[in-house]
């Protein structure tokens, strides 16, 4: 047997010598005296599968509509390949993009939406014959190949869009929230589709999303965005453990936000939130200094909820609790601390009957660990 | 399939305005045409004398043939009429949409805000009497005309054109006259275009002359099909723009059935021109109909 060394994890973006296929330089955006996009600054890797997460109206899609050349920044350079695309039209540029309307051609059929850029690159009839028919494949479109796209629901739209710009296999390829009109099992299944089109192709994906679930699942790095900025740019893991502010902790998943201040800083600072309670002990990775307010952001899961505090945990604090969510795997708790604040915890219900434990005004515990949550300044 | 009175009453109403307005016309003409000149009030006979009881109608019938129609075929001046009709109608169709089509296109491209000035300048000439723009046309075209003011001013030429009275000042009244029924429909068609959709074709590797061929124009194309059609039919039957610009040498239908009526006096022969007139308008409006119907 012999012993292949294990691969190096993708992780070109912390590789100095790594080459970013896209690189964004201090570009901003302004529609007449309104800033979409502000001062971004962007490396995108070859092969990466990245996530742009925001709320409406962020800017995400006008990011994508320049690289795909419908938009020019109005500063900044934006450069592909090591060329400043700014001259290069979107005819000729190596990027297909799915856009967030669909745009399909409403006087085609779907066999012909899918063709189009393949025919416009001049290949001949076979070639594009198999390829439209993989698509189709791809996207379990086949019954529909004849049909012109307003007689196919919406979902199906979707997948057309989909297999049009997956069709030339670009370089950079743009999806303008490519799942969102799909049932959970079908998004799945072309999330992995995507993930195995990427892995044998090596395309780079840059995808808009705004079901944080997709983007952790897909995405080798998310960026979270609000208001034309880039809040934070991250592996998922990262972007979840480690948010570097109330924003992103907020964005992605659950989180409980306690203020305070800070009162001592030693191997663990200690962080007094109210009058009279137990000051929260953490680990804290920033240099803060005391008398210093901060945040203090802790995952659902991270909190353990019990009648008696919990013996291994540094932190344990007296609460009654709210309000109970049973989703059958887990249970998840909102808790009043009687200092004020609502915490939200979650526990698994790894014993049937576990979840009737509590009720509704029963008094808890809930400990946590020193290494729970993350010590936030903004 | 019974029929509620609402649904009957709801069916009733269409097709009672047909009966009134097309058919009943139509079979009086078609009644005039199989009659025979006489020199009487009206201009024809029989008529239909209902007081000689079934006697006067078996005589009435008995007295309708097809002797002006068989007329048609044997004087040449009819057919060329038609031929020549469908041909000045055709070739002003054509100019009509190749100038009206960039106008469409370009107000369906302007400010959204400059849409409805736009509009306005297109229908403002219906505000007018046509009678009165066509007139105003000898002014302009006549060899004393603006025109051919400007043109010897220019000195693009030595000697005034005459352009008045040729079937040229025919095909120009038509154009003029019918394009704003070419602007609109291709307008609608136009505007209603997904601006996205011609940003897909550029990303799939069109140039911007290719993404009009392969998507604006096939999106237009109903756009161009009702306009044709409402150019092309109307000016096959046009009596005022020939007689008005075109003078003694363009031979138009319209122009034919007028004389028949009023020169000559010659009711049947007149109703027997429109009666194949309207036959040859009726094959472009059922393909109109197939059109529109398809588009719906
Ligand atoms: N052509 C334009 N003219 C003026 N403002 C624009 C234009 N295009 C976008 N904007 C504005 O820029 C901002 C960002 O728009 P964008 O479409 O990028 O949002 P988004 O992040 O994709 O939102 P969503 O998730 O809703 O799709 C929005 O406030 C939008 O109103
Ligand atoms: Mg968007």
């Amino acid at each position: 047997m012999d012993t292949k060394p294990a691969p190096a994890p993708f992780a070109p973006w912390n590789d100095p010598a790594a080459v970013p296929l896209i690189r964004f330089e201090g570009v901003t955006k302004r529609f007449g005296d309104f800033t979409a996009l502000q001062d971004i600054n962007l490396q995108i890797y070859p092969r990466e599968f990245f996530a742009l997460l925001g709320p409406s109206g962020c800017g995400k899609t006008t990011l994508m509509r320049m690289l795909a050349g419908f938009e020019t920044p109005t500063e900044g350079t934006i450069w592909l390949d090591g060329k400043n695309i700014a001259p290069v039209p979107p005819n000729k540029r190596p990027v297909n993009m799915m856009f967030q309307s669909y745009a399909l051609f409403p006087h085609l059929s779907v066999w012909d939406n899918i063709a189009f850029g393949l025919r416009r690159a001049g290949q001949d009839k076979e070639t594009i014959k198999a390829r439209v028919e993989e698509m189709l494949r791809l996207t379990r479109l086949d019954q529909f190949a004849r049909r012109k796209p307003h007689q196919i629901s919406g979902g199906q739209r979707q997948r057309v869009a989909l297999a049009r710009s997956l069709a030339l296999g670009p370089k950079l390829l743009l999806l303008d929230e490519p799942l969102g009109a799909l049932d959970k099992k079908l998004r799945q299944d072309t999330q992995f589709e995507l993930m195995d089109i990427q892995e044998k192709t090596g395309t780079t994906f840059v995808i808009v999303t705004h079901d944080q679930e997709e983007a952790m699942t897909v995405a080798s790095r998310v960026a979270v965005m609000d208001a034309g900025r880039l809040c934070q740019v991250d592996t998922p893991q990262h972007i979840y453990e480690t948010p570097n502010s109330r924003y992103v902790a907020d964005f992605i998943g659950e989180v409980s936000i306690i203020e305070g201040r800070v009162e001592s800083v030693a191997e663990e600072i200690a962080i007094s939130y109210a009058e009279g309670q137990k000051p929260i002990m953490t680990r804290c990775a920033e240099t803060v200094s005391p008398g210093q307010s901060v945040f203090y952001a802790i995952r659902p899961e991270k909190i353990w909820v019990g009648s008696e505090p919990h013996p291994d945990r540094i932190n344990s604090v007296q609460g009654t609790i709210v309000d109970i969510g049973y989703l059958g795997d887990v249970s998840n708790y909102h808790v009043r601390l009687d200092s004020g604040q609502m915490v939200k915890a979650l526990m698994t219900n790894a014993e049937r009957y576990a979840a009737s434990r509590f009720t509704w005004n029963d008094r808890v515990w809930l400990s946590w660990s020193r290494h729970a949550g993350v010590v936030l300044t903004s | 399939m019974r029929m509620n009175p609402r649904r009957l009453f709801l069916i009733a109403v269409p097709y009672g305005w047909l009966l009134a307005l097309f058919m009943v016309p139509f079979l009086i003409v078609l009644k005039i045409s199989l009659s025979d000149t006489a020199i009487a009030i009206p201009p024809y006979m029989p008529t239909l004398d209902l007081s000689a009881g079934w006697a006067g109608i078996r005589e009435f019938f008995s007295g309708l043939d097809f002797e002006n129609f068989t007329w048609l075929t044997e004087d040449d001046l009819y057919w060329k009429s038609y031929v020549s009709s469908l041909w000045i109608a055709a070739v002003s169709t054509f100019f009509t949409l190749l100038i009206g089509y960039p106008v469409a296109y370009a107000m369906s491209r302007a400010k959204p805000e400059w849409r409805p000035t736009l509009m306005m300048l297109i229908i403002l000439p219906f505000w007018s009497s046509a009678l009165i723009r066509v007139y105003a046309w000898i002014g302009i075209l006549s060899s004393e005309g603006y025109l051919n003011q400007i043109l010897l001013w220019l000195g693009v030429v030595d000697e005034p054109l005459s352009i008045l009275n040729t079937p040229l000042a025919v095909y120009i009244g038509i154009v003029y006259t019918y394009l704003p029924f070419m602007i609109l429909p291709i307008y609608a068609a136009l505007e209603k275009m997904d601006e996205s959709l011609l940003e897909a074709a550029e990303d799939l590797g069109c140039t911007r002359i290719a993404a009009f061929w392969r998507v604006t124009f096939p999106l237009s194309r109903p756009g161009i099909v009702a306009g044709c059609f409402l150019v092309f039919i109307p000016s096959l039957g046009e009596f005022v723009i020939p007689s008005i610009l075109g003078g003694s040498h363009t031979l138009m239908i319209g122009k034919v059935l007028w004389e028949e009526f009023f020169s000559n006096r010659d009711w049947p022969v007149a109703s027997a021109v429109a009666v194949v007139l309207l036959l040859i308008l009726v094959i472009p409006i059922v393909l109109f109909q197939r059109n529109e119907e398809k588009n719906a």
